[in-house]
């Protein structure tokens, strides 16, 4: 586990403090000069601390788990059932659903850059974007996805998808069993940011656990 | 272009440090980075492929050096110099010499519709494809030093083309100014074994998308 809990950006003469001045130096240099609006910055931040995550992505599975015909549209043309929940737009104007069974597995990387789709998983978490994810995926996925604690038979086909263009990729995994009857609600909190990047399942709930 | 962006196959890079209840941002100055980058971009002054080609440009060890949002933080201070929009030396002093007259600024009350607008890379011109699902193709060996969204790793190798995603920009030709050039987008089927041998999973596979101008008929 990376140390990124405390902020280093405070110490002085650190190189974290000289960003941190030179990000603040940028943006008063843009503001005065007209080129950005302080309080659109305060609201791009916003959406994506608070308003744009994972959860998205969360209830988009849960419906294809409880819902064949959404499942069918999500297949067929995932931009538009997605849209049918109301996450569209920025990194996700064109997304595609691969769904995993028991004889495939599905793993989404950008080799090249970060691309990720924001709409239904928000931003990338650090791992995605660094360089150990982004150039073992495609050559060792089986290795990477074991140090997720995935281990896939030799009968699985793993497939990779490197997100090369403007298509975003969103994993539907499997939904687990033992979890039949279970609410769409309840279905979503089991849906984990990491299964719809492909490098973890959906795990049922432990006996006596969420209803 | 054959920079240390393009990481797809490489080693030694170490392992996959994950964070448990990752936050969204790990610094203030994170947060102003990231929107600093989305705001300026709205000025119309460059594209997405720009901004990725910027970033690419990084001299190589610093790339590696960067943290993600130090790379935006660079990218971002390249466009803009690049652009005329700041000099280099108010980026040093961080004093303004003169307003600049910018075409469009994003305004708080418009960045709701506008993220949700995103910034669509299909096109409406129709194009005829040059290939179709199920024809083999060979990735092209090529080695341009602009923006390529054509990975190392599948240069010179067979697929078979897997679906036809419609017509798209072509972000090498954007990044560098040169147009959309508008053609069609596939996802085209590596596997595992034709990219990296007999070691690799015999079932296995690597999808990449790739443009017209990237591939051959095989």
């Amino acid at each position: 586990m990376s140390d990124h809990h405390h902020d280093h950006a405070s110490e002085p003469g650190s190189p974290l403090a000289e960003t941190d001045l030179r990000v603040r130096a940028l943006e008063s240099l843009l503001v005065e000069k007209g080129l950005v609006d302080p309080a659109a910055l305060d609201a791009v931040i916003d959406t994506y601390e608070t308003k744009v995550g994972p959860r998205n992505g969360a209830r988009v599975v849960a419906r294809a788990w409880v819902d064949p015909a959404f499942r069918a549209r999500l297949l067929a043309d995932a931009t538009a059932a997605i849209a049918e929940l109301g996450y569209m737009g920025r990194q996700g104007e064109d997304m595609v659903a691969l769904e995993d069974t028991p004889k495939v597995h599905n793993l989404v990387v950008c080799t090249l850059c970060s691309c990720y789709p924001w709409p239904v998983l928000g931003l990338p978490p650090v791992w995605y974007k660094s360089a150990p994810y982004r150039s073992r995926a495609v050559l060792d996925p089986r290795g990477v996805l074991r140090e997720f604690g995935v281990e896939l038979g030799d009968d699985v086909e793993v497939r990779v998808w490197d997100s090369t263009s403007e298509m975003r990729y969103l994993v539907l995994p499997e939904r687990p069993a033992g979890t039949e009857g279970m609410s769409e609600e309840a279905l979503a909190q089991l849906v984990t940011r990491d299964s719809m990047i492909g490098v973890a399942k959906v795990t049922p709930p432990a006996r006596g656990g969420p209803r | 272009m054959n920079g240390v962006h393009d990481m797809g196959g490489m080693h030694g890079m170490g392992p996959i440090e994950r964070e448990e209840h990752e936050p969204v941002f790990h610094h203030e100055w994170e947060r102003r980075a990231f929107a600093l980058t989305m705001a300026a971009g709205f000025l119309g002054e460059w594209n997405i492929d720009m901004a990725r080609h910027a970033r690419e440009r990084i001299p190589p060890a610093r790339y590696l050096a960067s943290s993600y949002y130090e790379k935006w933080l660079l990218g971002l201070e390249t466009l803009l110099a690049e652009r005329g929009l700041v000099t280099r030396d108010e980026l040093v002093t961080g004093r303004p010499r003169g307003r600049s007259s910018p075409g469009r600024v994003l305004k708080a009350s418009d960045v709701g519709r506008v993220l949700l607008k995103g910034g669509p890379a299909r096109l409406p011109e129709r194009v005829p494809p040059r290939f179709k699902p199920g024809d083999r193709v060979v990735a092209k060996n090529v080695n341009p030093v602009g923006h390529t969204r054509l990975p190392r790793y599948a240069r010179g190798k067979r697929g078979v083309v897997d679906r036809d995603y419609g017509v798209f920009i072509f972000p090498d030709a954007h990044a560098m100014g040169l147009g959309k050039k508008p053609q069609h987008l596939y996802g085209v089927r590596f596997a595992a074994r034709e990219l990296w041998g007999p070691d690799a999973s015999p079932g296995d596979a690597v999808y990449v998308d790739l443009w017209d101008d990237h591939l051959d008929p095989a």
